[in-house]
Formats: structure tokens, sequence, C-alpha cells
């Protein structure tokens, strides 16, 4: 029996209601408990702060399209080396690191989970391996299912049924943890008809008698709610970064009606102004949406001035920019199932366009009226690695050092924006929030995200300081699973970290409707394609809300 | 036969194809394949010939020894190495070339796969240019303009053609292989040419002219007429050509060594990589190489989600740098620079450059191989292995990056790969003191 009791530390745990008193937290075995033994080791937290450890519910790091752009910028990894250091593998950072980095960098910074956003699923098995070599943080990955040839046959033939039980059956296969939607149907017109792309929710999908992205992503909404994934249905809506595309946003979030449906980086889709035009803020517009709708939640997907990597599953998107930077650029499609782009991309405050992502993410974090919806990610790399979160803290809590950062920004895209005349500062309560409980919260995953007896002992330990950059930077103490992963700044152990998926109930019969599919359409036979339990050595299965 | 004989749905990994449909008969003493449906000639070669045979597990100068002993032994000459250096891998599991990668970055050495000396400059390319790519399965269905360049799948792919491309049924083109252009672009006439609604000759060492020339002309510059003199292709073709590319609705040039190891190599394949980005402006279009081993695409995989880079890195700052030329194992063998080398599952004596052969000759040389090489006759340490696929599970990546389950079908009395890699890493970390911080 492993037990241990944390003193002394201010605690920051939302979910259960602790703004910053100072309160033991005991640990057992791996989780919280209410007592240990008298005698138990001591850790003492003075001057420290105690939270939960971060969950990242929204970032990109494992799978193929994150390792073509591995392979893609050795430029980028060769100014920031890891060293090995004892048994703890060594590697590369860089904006998009290698594995072995990947793990140890978020648990710096006091993250031990961190959820892979869009894995096609012929994909599942790279990811899976990748994720397995990513140490420390437990981890899963979304299946991208909005441009699935299959199931929009079945959605165009108005199987429903036949639809649902073939998602459920796809999941099991892959062993993912929730449905993702990018850019719903977007793919057939970029696949076949000349790298076009669709930009109306009514606009048939060539291909696809009455199949809209409307329909599509209705119907995923309505599978992840019968099916009751902990996660819902998680959005990348179309008309990604293009100016007016906050009315398509809410067209998307209007169409889960009032089921529960997240949409993700939705700064990326809270531009107003025409189509072709620059951009301007329409923050407002979706933050008064997402308030007065509790079945909506969003990540907003903060843009941070730098380097940054573009991968994403919406192909048109990576192809239309490359055609501004003229840079190098990747497009790989999954037979079936999904494009990819990747695009190096860098963003910088004298641009117009930047200079307003930045602060509508900002204005999105800060307007919104209720932070448990409305939780943090800079859709690493998209927006940025995720090695920027300190300094988005710090931006979050500071108005001092925001407006300084805003006036060093673009002046025509801050004037466009209501950044400086927010005067709020976020506590470190709400820093909490953004960062642990509220996303552990829409993941569904109960033992995640707080420090209440029977939580997993994730706990993550900063010394107090005024710098809130400084302070988010580096971890003073990480314990995942009431283990010491990390002690006064150092790790001191190694470790593999679990796999989080779900396996919804199915009808085996559903084989028999995709099969024949697989033969006339895949190159992979339908019996090699399901994933099995040799990759999942840490494998967590979360029961859905029917189990 | 009985059913339980049978192995379906079994993946070939003799080629980069990695077919995943073969029907395997195992003979009644379990000790060999007697059949291998759905396999090309060069795939049934492959299953049939391994039989189970009695080589000693593992020898030191050419004596039998104890799997323990060669173990040992393998680790101490790679622990006292200054500069000890991995390569190989491109044929066996995933999971073994995870551990190859963790060998090389606990002795702080260098590793490097055989996409050094076969699509190592496709890589370089890459990284210059990106690529827009597919899947397999999106060019047999939607493909109808299909180019192989510098490469001759009838005879090094036979299935290529009938699983992945204009031989197999288009979903979305109902016509078959009528609606598909079939072009083939070599120095000379191949099988695969024979195949071909067009073939181009180009004159040796001409390749990134002819491509560069195909640039210019779909973006309307000027190509001067001397271009049929100095490559053999003549400007009505050229233009021909372009015009197919771009009224095309989904493109697809596959290349071969043929492109990535002739006079011009990374630069060669750029510009193809570069042409099919251009014609992006026109229709969809994409660039696959076809990759010669079963799992080189594994290979190039795994040492990249684990050090950031595909081939050739080095960790002798305890950390990975990445240079081709100075970190591919031919270049720090011919160099003189490695002073022992680990090899698992190639066979570089036999088809290294001489000055790099000389100096394996120099060195501790310690082998992991189902077969006695040329190689493992001059190894120091020589491990026999269970072959991959035939005798061991795991994982293996197609060409296109699509990861695959093994299905072995007859048992082996020796090791796998992994499996001696492993033992191996833990008695180098063993013997160089290093701890495990595990949980």
């Amino acid at each position: 029996m492993t037990t241990l009791r944390i003193k002394n530390g201010k605690v920051y745990d939302p979910i259960n209601g602790i703004d910053g008193q100072v309160c033991d937290i005991c640990i057992q075995d791996g989780k919280i408990v209410a007592e240990v033994p008298e005698g138990s080791p001591c850790l003492d937290a003075s001057g420290m702060v105690v939270m939960p450890g971060g969950v990242d519910m929204h970032c990109h790091i494992a799978g193929h399209k994150v390792n073509l752009a591995r392979k893609f910028l050795p430029e980028d990894h060769r100014r920031d080396v890891q060293p090995r250091v004892g048994s703890l593998r060594s590697g590369v950072g860089g904006v998009v690191p290698s594995t072995f980095t990947t793990g140890y960098r978020y648990a710096t910074l006091g993250y031990t989970t961190a959820m892979e956003a869009a894995i096609p699923p012929l994909g599942a098995r790279h990811a899976l391996e990748e994720l397995n070599d990513t140490p420390v943080i437990d981890k899963g990955f979304y299946l991208l299912l909005a441009n699935n040839v299959c199931l929009n046959q079945l959605l165009a033939q108005g199987r429903m049924e036949e639809f649902r039980e073939a998602v459920a059956w796809w999941l099991n296969a892959t062993k993912a943890y929730a449905i993702k939607l990018v850019n719903p149907g977007g793919d057939e017109p970029w696949k076949g008809r000349r790298n076009a792309n669709v930009h109306d929710l009514d606009e048939p999908i060539s291909g696809f008698e009455n199949v809209t992205p409307r329909k599509i992503i209705r119907a995923l909404i309505e599978v992840s709610n019968e099916l009751g994934l902990p996660h819902p249905a998680h959005i990348h809506c179309n008309n990604l970064g293009h100016s007016g595309n906050y009315q398509t946003t809410l067209e998307t979030m209007k169409t889960a009606g009032d089921l529960r449906a997240h949409i993700t980086h939705i700064q990326f889709h809270s531009y107003g102004g025409e189509r072709g035009k620059n951009p301007t803020s329409a923050a407002r517009q979706i933050v008064e949406y997402i308030d007065a709708h509790p079945n909506i939640s969003a990540d907003v997907g903060q843009v941070m001035f730098g380097k940054a990597t573009l991968m994403t599953a919406d192909a048109p998107l990576t192809w239309l920019l490359r055609n501004i930077t003229q840079d190098k650029w990747v497009n790989a499609d999954t037979e079936c199932e999904s494009g990819c782009g990747i695009l190096p991309f860098s963003y910088q405050e004298r641009v117009y366009t930047h200079a307003l992502q930045w602060a509508i993410g900002l204005e999105l974090f800060l307007l919104a009226k209720d932070p448990w919806r409305m939780v943090l990610s800079t859709d690493h790399p998209n927006g940025g690695s995720f090695q920027n979160y300190p300094r988005l803290i710090r931006l979050l809590m500071d108005k001092k050092f925001r407006d300084e950062q805003a006036k060093k920004a673009n002046p025509k895209a801050i004037a466009q924006t209501s950044l400086l005349d927010i005067d709020r500062e976020f506590s470190l309560y709400e820093i909490a929030i953004v960062t642990r409980a509220g996303p552990a919260r829409l993941l569904g995953l109960r033992d995640k995200g707080h420090l209440g007896v029977g939580a997993d002992a994730d706990i993550t330990i900063y010394d107090e300081q005024e710098d809130k950059e400084a302070m988010f930077n580096a971890a003073r103490y990480v314990l995942k699973g009431g283990e010491f992963f990390i002690r006064d700044y150092e790790f001191c152990q190694d470790g593999e970290g679990r796999i989080f998926h779900v396996s919804p109930d199915y009808d085996p019969k559903i084989e028999q409707v995709l099969k024949p599919f697989f033969e006339e359409y895949y190159t992979v036979q339908f019996e090699n394609y399901p994933v099995s339990a040799h990759y999942l050595a840490h494998g967590v299965r979360v029961p859905t809300f029917r189990q | 036969m009985s059913e339980a004989n049978t192995i379906k749905n079994a993946v070939c990994t003799f080629c980069g194809c990695v077919c995943d449909d073969i029907e395997l008969v195992v003979a009644p003493d379990g000790k060999s394949i007697t059949r291998a449906g759905n396999a090309c000639e060069l795939g049934r070669a492959w299953f049939l010939e391994h039989k189970v045979e009695d080589y000693p597990v593992a020898l030191i100068d050419g004596q039998e020894t104890s799997l323990e002993e060669a173990i040992e032994a393998a680790a101490e000459i790679l622990v006292k190495a200054k500069f000890p250096a991995v390569y190989g891998l491109s044929d066996t599991t995933c999971e073994a070339q995870k551990e190859a990668v963790a060998i090389a970055d606990f002795l702080n050495g260098n590793i490097d796969t055989t996409t050094s000396v076969c699509h190592g400059p496709s890589g370089m390319a890459f990284q210059g240019i990106g690529e827009s790519t597919a899947s397999l399965g999106e060019i047999k269905n939607r493909a109808d303009f299909i180019l192989y360049w510098g490469g001759n799948p009838v005879e090094a792919h036979p299935r290529h053609f009938e699983r992945y491309s204009f031989k197999a049924e288009g979903k979305y083109l109902p016509q078959g292989r009528a609606a598909r252009t079939v072009v083939v672009v070599d120095v000379r006439k191949t099988k695969s040419a024979q195949e071909a609604d067009i073939f181009l000759q180009v004159k040796p060492g001409c390749d990134f002219e002819v491509l560069w020339a195909l640039r210019a002309l779909v973006r309307g510059r000027f190509v001067d007429a001397s271009i049929e003199e100095r490559t053999g292709i003549s400007m009505e073709v050229l233009k021909d050509l372009v015009e197919r590319m771009k009224a095309c609705r989904f493109g697809v040039i596959f290349f071969g060594m043929g492109l990535s190891m002739t006079r011009g190599r990374h630069f060669n394949v750029a510009a193809l990589l570069a042409l099919a980005t251009d014609l992006n402006q026109f229709t969809h279009f994409v660039a696959n190489p076809v990759r010669g081993h079963g799992n080189v695409t594994g290979a190039d995989n795994v040492v990249s989600w684990q050090t950031g880079y595909p081939f050739g890195v080095n960790f002798n700052r305890g950390y990975p740098r990445f240079n081709p030329g100075e970190f591919t194992t031919v270049d720090v063998l011919a160099r003189g620079e490695a002073d022992a080398l680990l090899v698992v599952a190639s066979d570089p004596a036999a088809n290294f450059p001489r000055k790099a052969i000389e100096h394996l000759h120099r060195i501790p040389v310690i082998t992991l191989d189902p077969k006695p090489t040329r190689t493992s006759q001059i190894a120091k340490v020589a491990f026999t292995v269970a072959p991959y696929g035939v005798s061991v599970g795991g994982t293996v990546y197609r060409m296109d990056n699509v990861a695959l389950p093994l299905r072995p079908a007859i048992k082996s009395p020796y090791p796998s790969d992994e499996e001696i890699l492993r033992r191996l890493k833990e008695k180098i970390l063993e013997l160089k003191g290093i701890k495990r911080q595990a949980a």
C-alpha cells in the first residue's frame, strides 16, 4: 500500500468547489482518499499551489499526419533538442516534438492527460503505436467519421439504424474515444471534383443523393447521444478560417438542437466580414449563443504569435493557405475516410489576420460567462505549440501584460475587437477550470480533473509566483496515478500512461453490411482492419452511459 | 487439409505492397508452408522457402554458442565501442525496430535504415518540397491518370497493378481500365512499359530535365526546343502529357529507385513532387514512392516518431541529429568512423560500396538474420532469428503508410528480432549502469 499526504498547499479543485483553501490531499494506491494512516509519507507544499493534473482535450500528438509533420520539419527540430537523461529517452522538440519528448514536456507543464483529436480509422493502429510511445501522460484519440464513404452511403439511403451500428462498430474496431467531424462532407469534392470544397451546410455533396453537411452533422450528433458516449460529437465546423464563417458555426450549433455537441478550436470559426475580404471579430455572437445553450461546449484554439504547424484533416484549407505562403505542403488522402493537409506556419503580430485571430481567441475566453464550456487549447500545433500554454495562462490572468502584448500587434486588428476594453483577469480557480476540471468534465472522464475522493491521483504542484508564465512553465512536483514523476523539477520516473477508449455495444450483423463494402472499396482485408488488444497494453475502457 | 492448418488473410512482407489477402497452408508437421494462395511468384517463394532448419541460434567467431553468451558478447562489443552503429531494420517488425532505436539511444550511437540506400533521397525531397499523396485505395478507386516513373512493378511488385492501380476495379471509374490513362517513363522498355498506353523512353540520367520541362509546361513557361535532343522526349509528347495530366480528375505518379538512385537523386524526386503539387492548381494530383522492403516504411515511421528524423540519425551528443551523407551507414563505414556495427535484417557486406565493405572487415559486426548472409559470415556475433510474417507476429507498414498486423503461420525454434534486441538492450543498460526509472 503506497500512501502520501500533501499538506499546507493552496488547493484549487473547482469540481469540488475548493478555491485556494489550504487543505490536505491524501493518496493511496494511485487514488485520492479521505485519509491516510498516521505516519504516512508527507509532502510539505507550503507556498505552493496544488491542482489536478492538466487535461488537454484537443491536440495533435500521434498518428500518420503528425509523423509526416515530424519528418517534414528537420529545421525545426535541430534548434530544440531533448537529451537523454538516464533511462528517459532522448528526442527533439520544436513545434512537432518526437513522441517521448511530447510526453515529457506535457508532464513538465503539469499536464497528465492529452487527447489526439483527429485519426482516420485506417490510421488507428499507427496512432496507437505512437501513443504507446508517448510516456507519462494518459491519452486517447478521436475518430474521423464525417467524410466516411460507407457511412455517407448509409445516410444517403436513410438506413439510420445501420448507420448507428456501423459507427459503434467503427469505434470498437479502432479503440477510439470519441467521434470527430472535420469539415463535414468536404472530402468528396476535394478528392473527386478537382480540389473543390463545400461551403454551405445545405449544399448537396456530389456522389451522395440528399446528403448535406448538415445531415452528416445531425446524424453523428444523434449517434453520439444514442450510444451514450462519454464525450459528445467533437466538431471542426465547415469554412474554417473564412471571413463570415461565424454564421456556419452558429448554424452548426443550431443543428445540434438541444443535444450535446462540442465545437472545437472555435476561434478559427468566429470570424465576421465577407468571404474573401478581411475578417472581423464575431466572438460576441459566438459567446452569446454558447452562453444561452448549455448543451454546447467549446475549446478555444488560441493562436499564439510565433511558429506553428497547420495539420488538419481539412485538406482544402491548407491548400488555400499554401497558395498564399507558397511554402512546402503535404496532402495525404486516406481511402474512403479522410483527407489531410500539413503546412508550416508562423503567426506574426504585424499581420492583420494573425493579430485578429489572437485577439478573438482571448475575447472568447474573457467574454464567455461559463469557463466550464470554453476551455483552453491552441489546437496544438495549429495555433501554436502546447508549450505556449504558460504564456496563454498569463495573458488570461494579467491584464497589464495582455494589453502590452496587444499594443505590439497590428493596431487595426486589435481595434476591430473589444480586447482592450475587457478588464477581466482569470483567477487561479478559473485557470484550474479551463485547463483541468472543464476539459475532464467535457470528456466524461470522471476520475480526472479533480482531487475529490476516488479521483486518479494526478496532481500538479507549482511554486506560487507573481509571474504566471514562469509559474506554469515548470511544475515543481507532478504525480501521476499517485507516483512521483517529477520531484523538485526533475524527472524521477518514466512510465507509459494509459489509453482511454470506448466500446459501445453493437449488433454484429452490421459486419454483413460493412464487409462487402470493404471488399469493393478498401485495399485492406476486412479481417485485418480492426485493431487488436495487442495495441492496448495500457488500455482503459471507459463505459458509455448505456453500459 | 484441416482448417487449423490454414491461415487466412496472412500478410506478405516480401515487398512494400504488403498484400494482406494471402492464404497460407501449413504442412502437417508444422515446419513449412506448402501453399501461399493469392501470392505472386515472389511472395510464394518468400513463404515456401522458409523451412525450419538446423542452424545454431548464435555464433561467436563462427563457433556455436548459447544465446546468453552471444547477447553478453554483443552487448560488450557495443558498450565498448566509441561509435557503435545500428543498421538495417527494413525487414523486421516495428516492435523490433523500436528496440533497435532504443539501443542506439542508450549507446549514444548511430541509427540508420536501408532507406538511406533506396528512398533516402525521396525522404530528403519530401523535407524540401512536401508531398501530395494518398493511400493506395484512393488510387484504385479514383485515379484516371496513372504514371510510373523509374520503376518496374511487373517484376519488382507483381501485384501492384492488380491490387492498387489500373488493373483494379475503380469504384468511381465504371468504364474500368478504359477510363484510365497509363503512362510509364523509364530508360528502357521494361515489362511494365509494355502494359502502358504511353511509354516515354528517357535518356539515362535525364529524368530531372524532363521533370523540370514538364513543370515549366504546366505553368505555361518557355521550354527550349533542344529538350528532345537532350532527353530523348519530344516537345510534342511532353505537351500531350501535360494536357492529359491537367485534364484528369485524379492523377498519380508512382516513382521508384530509377528516379531516387540515379543522377540527380533528391533533386529528381523533388522535381517530381513539385510537379505533382503544381498540378493541384488544375486537378487532384498525388505522388507515391513505390517502396521495396516489406517494412521499410515502418522503419521510417518508427525512427521518425522516436527521433524526429526518418533515417541517418546520430545520438553521439546524447540527442538525435540528422544528416544524410554524414550519419548514413555507407558513409560512417566508408570514412572508417564506426567501430562496431549491429545489423538487423540486412546484408550490407553483399551490397554496400567497396570502401564500406572493407571497413566492415576491420570492425566487430553483430548480425540478426533468419539465414546466413555475407554479413553474418564475417560477423563476430551472429544470431539466427525467426522470420517475421512467417513465424513472428507484429506490425508492418505498407508503402503508403498503412499499418497491418502480421499473421505468422509456423512456429520457429528461434527467437524474434524483438526478443534478442530487447535482451540486448537490457544487457547494455546493465553494463552502462543506467538505472531504469520505470514505475
